[in-house]
């Protein structure tokens, strides 16, 4: 082709302008092409079945960014997307035609045989490995079949990247900074407006010589359609034909095939039955951090590019500064003077004909920001990516969303109704359970169709109560859901991921990761796990990570309900569980009297969850493991940690075994420190003697330590509060030694100090059941004479027992004997009156 | 004014007056521009770029001469700095932009380094240097007065003793200002009108030194440390700020530490540690983890002390382990020849880094493969 020269359009047959998709200068270039040749047709690589959809562009409610998305009709979730933004080329071409009046079509293959392959390189894929098909990787392969210059994903890293290989051949590393150098910062060529894409032409030439298809064998049979349509379109306008596409097909479309050759290539394609419709989309989505394939790093950047009219570097720098004082920086107009100085020469420096982004950016940290990256990212976020959202008009087509919403609202027989009406789920019924997800899934996605309610019986797990109504906004809802993806499924998963990336607080990522357990998100679960494991790291409040545990854990059996893989989950619990026991100690310490008892709920919520924990099937099945015996937890932390990469239940398994000896170590260091507060210390004494942890002797001591005279009255009165609050009552009925111990303590205290004590006894002895009370005040009515004398004999016999039978006191339990075996009348209320006080 | 440039001239101290080889061999230190004299030599005979007024080299051929290269000739340029290409480049614009330039960092980032090595390749000259401390004062930056002339003849330029800065401008130079943040506050703003109005009013002689062009400042200051004296707002905005980061890699981490133990160990006569490399690599792996808040793998985030814990703590901490190894131990650096450091570097305060680093222990540390020793040794000194 090297015989081809530009004197005028349409010399050597179509006008063929090759551009790089999302590129603001090649967007400029085809414009000033455009208006200089002034075609009679515009042809646009992209599906042609979308040509139906080319007059949407014009209404003034469809603003881009926005996506071309097709999607398989009977499968909603197999789908491709081919997005434009205003500084989009093919966009421009579309404008363009729709402004003077000229038709436009698309002529790339039609989406119903792409999406047909993306299907069976989907099935070749699962074999291989797990992919999720929902709308990342269908924007990834759509943004494929769309784009020549697209960054290349995993499977295509074997195809030849043109750009690199010229990028390379130039002595560039970055072909993005190649690209934006040689065409995007030259703009079109004043003289000759045809100029660039002719020299592009070339190189490609040359490339596709010397690569063939590079490894994109299916750009063969694209192109070959490309060729027909293009030839459909010559017979009709003659050579007044622009065709505006990626540039690596330019030499394809340039070639001399017959139509037959064309024709068999075309042969035999798979194809399913699909839809299309205009979907809006972000210049976050577009951007390559948000894992679609589209292409381009800074689309904010490409934006301003393609607006500004002159003098984009000034224009930039100001819009920044204008970023930076909005957010109370300041930044002067000499800032920004010195910005574009340092930036010019910056680029003078590198040898770049203008300064690009990096030069911008370089100057705007060494200027603006002080050398911190913190403003830095705040333009990156703001400014560079940007926050432009696409619109579409309401006459554009259905999304797939709410047909796979309507589909599955037939299959499980719930009809969308405007009367609000109660729904009543058996969870163990296959049907019932899909329907619970279905609710919880438009649960997450906003669309608030179904509220759960409180269950009216049984409030086993196994149930689930829900209100349900449909209003009519919820279809605008789900319309605008359509972003997440095009099932309800990909939708929640995609909501769920972003939703935990973004959210605030440990306890609403915890809250999250048990919404993604009942709506049966399994797959966004890693990532909401990842982010707790990193919100817990940073948490510095022991309170927050207390709190955060108890709801783990119960995602965690629930999750062993329903058979969903928890493995993930039981490592994160784990580990959150062991920096609970590294900060709890320091964080009691020095506690006034409300904190200490706030830390005192934190404490109890965690000892049942740290046994929990170590009761799900998980940790049971390891619990009886060799490595686990006391005398070997260190090895078991070792072995668990080398198994980390393979299995996660093996993590937690070994782990909670060790897991609850580490927390009665904890709190046996709660227990025996003086800095801690009594109540956290009398509380930890006592989870550790119902653990059978601790010998009762032994607690006896440390109640003895607690209660001597040197402790100040209020401190003691906290630990007996700690120790025997919260139904501690029986283990005072049925432990003389501790009663006594108590007893003891109390008739000591001071009468000054008694009036100060009185409240927190009161506090502790009042929620016991009236039938512990009257016990407890009948043993203590026995009066310190027998308490001591029980005392003395201690060491002889059974704790809480005399040397001989009280036939007074065994006589005590008769009425209730006779309560319990039925024998009524005889019952001997005769002394109740005089207990009736002790509670009191 | 000329007539003002010779005195300062002639008043120069004598050291740096054109050393022959055989005594730059004897000083301990020679300066940049003498010990990489050749190199300057080889960059400016081939150096066919423009060049600023007054400058050696063309802005290009600074950046080469810090961060390495080989010219046409085959000359080889040794790097001066290992680092990000972009913070050269960046440094270098900005003093071509006749912009003061101010390098921040942490201790042990090169600061001093990279502006001697700045200074030496864009003047020639890298001893017009101010160095900050609390006691710095005005006449350090500005001009003072020898009173025996001054009591003797009155005010005149003889009896004036100008201060590097002032002889910076005079002779369109690159001056240098050490430990900007430490000098107070007040003399901190002497600088405003320099860097501005690029004149010094001398108001007891009526007259004032106007700046040459080529004249320049690079000032370097450390944004760790706590109590010192920040620049006010308006001497900020006359800087362009470039941060110097840390090592990026583990690897190029692991290099600088063992190179300055080497030196430093045969300065302090230690024996070399045969099998040092390996907690070297381990106290290097502790220190980022802890300063980036994340483990090596990228899968864990931690939490960070209130340390600096940089690459010249972690240095310390190898010096210590060795000479602990040499003097107590089997001559071999082991996991509890350093743990001790460690501990002293990473638990400042000690309650809140205590827990960072107990968590550290028990999260990343007990679970790593092959750290088991570490883990009883940190878990002994711990306790």
């Amino acid at each position: 082709m090297n015989d081809t020269r530009w004197p005028k359009a349409y010399d050597s047959g179509p006008l063929l302008l090759g551009v790089r998709h999302h590129g603001p200068g090649s967007a400029r270039a085809v414009r000033t092409a455009l208006d200089a040749a002034r075609p009679a047709v515009v042809l646009i690589e992209g599906p042609s079945e979308a040509d139906a959809l080319i007059p949407l562009a014009a209404d003034p409610d469809l603003r881009p960014p926005v996506a071309l998305l097709a999607h398989a009709l009977d499968d909603p979730g197999r789908s491709a997307f081919w997005p434009f933004a205003e500084f989009s080329p093919e966009w421009v071409a579309i404008r363009w035609a729709l402004e003077h009046g000229v038709p436009a079509h698309f002529i790339d293959l039609p989406a119903a045989h792409t999406l047909a392959w993306k299907e069976s390189a989907d099935e070749k894929e699962e074999k291989e490995k797990e992919t999720p098909a929902g709308a990342g990787a269908g924007a990834g392969a759509g943004a494929g079949a769309g784009a020549a210059d697209e960054p290349l994903g995993s499977e295509e890293q074997v195809r030849v990247d043109p750009l690199a290989v010229l990028a390379e051949a130039a002595g560039y590393d970055d072909p993005e900074r190649w690209w934006e150098d040689v065409v995007e910062h030259r703009g079109p060529g004043e003289r000759d407006p045809f100029a660039p894409f002719a020299a592009l032409a070339e190189a490609m030439d040359a490339l596709r010589e010397r690569y063939g298809a590079g490894g994109h064998a299916r750009d063969l049979v694209r192109e070959a359609h490309m060729r027909l349509r293009l030839r459909a379109a010559g017979k009709e306008f003659g050579d007044e034909v622009a065709v505006v596409c990626g540039a690596w097909h330019v030499p394809a479309l340039r070639a001399r095939t017959t139509v037959a050759a064309d024709r068999t290539l075309l042969k035999g394609l798979p194809r399913v039955r699909t839809d299309l419709t205009w979907v809006p989309w972000t210049h976050r989505r577009l951007a390559r951090s948000s894992g679609y394939g589209a292409g381009i790093d800074s689309p904010g950047w490409y934006g301003h590019l393609f607006h500004a009219p002159d003098r984009p570097v000034e224009r930039w720098l100001t819009e920044v500064a204008r970023l930076l004082r909005e957010e109370d920086r300041i930044v002067s107009c000499a800032h920004v003077i010195e910005a574009v100085r340092l930036a010019e020469t910056l680029a003078v420096l590198r040898g770049r004909p203008l300064p690009g982004l990096s030069e911008t950016t370089d100057a705007v940290r060494a200027v603006f920001g002080d050398g911190s990256d913190v403003p830095l990212a705040l333009v990156h976020d703001r400014l560079v990516v940007g926050d432009v959202l696409g619109e579409v008009p309401e006459s554009a087509p259905a999304v797939p969303l709410q047909r796979d919403l309507t589909r599955q609202q037939r299959s499980l027989r719930l009809r969308p109704e405007a009367l609000e009406r109660e729904l009543e789920l058996d969870l163990r019924g296959d049907t019932d359970a899909g329907r619970s997800r279905l609710l919880h899934r438009l649960r997450l996605l906003g669309v608030g169709w179904g509220e759960p309610a409180r269950s009216r019986g049984s409030t086993g797990t196994f149930r689930e109560t829900w209100r349900l109504r449909w209003e009519p906004e919820l279809s605008v809802r789900v319309a605008e859901a359509g972003v997440w993806g095009t099932t309800v499924l990909a939708a929640a998963q995609a909501r769920a991921e972003a939703d935990a990336t973004a959210a605030g607080s440990l306890a609403d990522v915890t809250a999250l990761a048990e919404q993604c357990l009942l709506a049966g998100l399994p797959d966004a679960l890693p990532l909401v796990m990842r982010v707790l494991a990193d919100r817990a790291a940073l948490d510095a409040d022991v309170g927050h990570l207390a709190q955060a545990l108890p709801a783990l854990v119960r995602s965690l059996r629930y999750g062993d309900v329903r058979g969903t893989d928890t493995g993930a989950l039981a490592g994160v619990a784990a580990g959150l569980a062991e920096r609970i026991f590294v900060g709890l100690p320091p964080a009691c310490a020095a506690l006034d009297g409300d904190a200490a008892q706030e830390m005192r709920g934190h404490v109890d919520a965690v000892h049942t969850a740290v046994g929990l924990l170590a009761e799900t099937p998980a940790g049971a099945g390891v619990r009886g493991a060799p490595g686990t015996g006391a005398g070997a937890k260190e090895p078991a932390g070792a072995e668990a940690g080398d198994g980390a990469g393979a299995k996660g239940a093996a993590v937690s398994g070994a782990g909670s075994g060790d897991l609850r000896d580490r927390w009665r170590a904890v709190l046996r260091a709660l227990s025996s420190r003086d800095s801690m507060p009594g109540v956290l210390r009398g509380r930890a004494v006592r989870l550790l003697l119902d653990d059978g942890a601790l010998r009762s002797e032994e607690a006896a001591r440390l109640m003895g330590l607690a209660l001597s005279p040197g402790t100040p009255p209020a401190d003691a009165a906290a630990w007996i509060e700690g120790f025997v609050g919260g139904g501690g009552g029986l283990l005072l009925v049925h432990d003389e030694r501790l009663l006594g111990l108590v007893d003891g303590w109390l008739t000591g205290v001071p009468t000054e100090a008694f009036t100060d004590v009185l409240p927190l006894l009161r506090r502790t002895f009042a929620a016991y059941e009236p039938g512990v009370r009257r016990t407890l005040g009948e043993l203590l009515r026995r009066g310190p004479g027998d308490t001591v004398a029980g005392r003395a004999t201690q060491g002889a016999v059974t704790p809480g027992f005399a040397a001989e039978p009280d036939t007074g006191r065994a006589d005590a339990v008769l009425p209730v004997l006779r309560l319990l075996l039925g024998l009524d009348g005889v019952y001997d209320t005769a002394d109740d009156d005089s207990l009736a006080g002790v509670g009191a | 004014m000329s007539a003002m440039s010779a005195t300062s001239a002639s008043e120069r101290p004598t050291t740096t007056a054109e050393p022959t080889h055989g005594e730059s061999a004897q000083v301990l230190r020679p300066h940049a521009e003498h010990a990489f004299a050749d190199e300057l030599a080889a960059l400016a005979a081939q150096d066919d770029r423009p060049r600023p007024a007054r400058w050696k080299l063309s802005p290009w051929a600074v950046a080469t001469y810090l961060l390495g290269g080989t010219l046409p000739d085959g000359t080889v340029i040794t790097p001066k700095y290992v680092g990000p290409r972009r913070i050269v480049e960046v440094a270098v614009t900005t003093l071509a932009t006749d912009r003061a330039l101010l390098l921040l960092g942490v201790p042990g980032t090169a600061k001093t380094w990279v502006s001697e090595h700045l200074a030496a390749a864009v003047s020639g000259d890298s001893t017009l240097l101010v160095q900050g401390t609390a006691g710095t004062p005005e006449e350090a930056i500005r001009y003072g007065w020898n009173y025996a002339q001054l009591l003797a003849h009155g005010p005149s330029r003889d009896a004036l003793v100008p201060s590097p800065v002032m002889r910076a401008m005079a002779e369109g130079m690159t001056a240098r200002v050490e430990e900007l943040t430490r000098i107070p506050a007040d003399v901190q703003d002497t600088l405003i009108t320099i860097l501005s109005e690029k004149t010094l009013p001398v108001p007891e002689l009526g007259q004032e030194v106007q700046a040459v062009r080529g004249f320049n400042l690079i000032a370097t200051a450390n944004d760790r440390d706590r109590g010192v004296n920040d620049l006010s707002s308006a001497l900020r905005r006359r800087f362009n700020t470039v941060v110097l980061p840390l090592p990026e890699s583990a690897e190029a981490e692991v290099g600088i530490v063992t190179r300055r133990v080497e030196q430093l160990g045969r300065s302090l006569d230690l024996p070399p540690a045969p099998d040092g490399i390996e907690e070297i690599r381990r106290v290097v792996t502790v220190f980022r983890e802890l300063r980036d808040g994340i483990t090596a793998d990228g899968r864990t985030k931690l939490k960070s002390p209130s340390g600096t814990l940089s690459t010249a703590e972690a240095i310390s901490v190898v010096t210590n382990g060795l000479a602990l190894s040499a003097h107590f131990g089997d001559g071999v650096l082991r996991p509890g020849d350093v743990a001790a450091g460690i501990l002293g570097a990473v638990v400042r305060d000690p309650a809140a880094d205590r827990v960072v680093w107990q968590e550290y222990l028990e999260t990343v540390v007990r679970e790593r493969e092959g750290w088991t020793d570490f883990y009883r040794a940190c878990r002994e000194v711990s306790a």
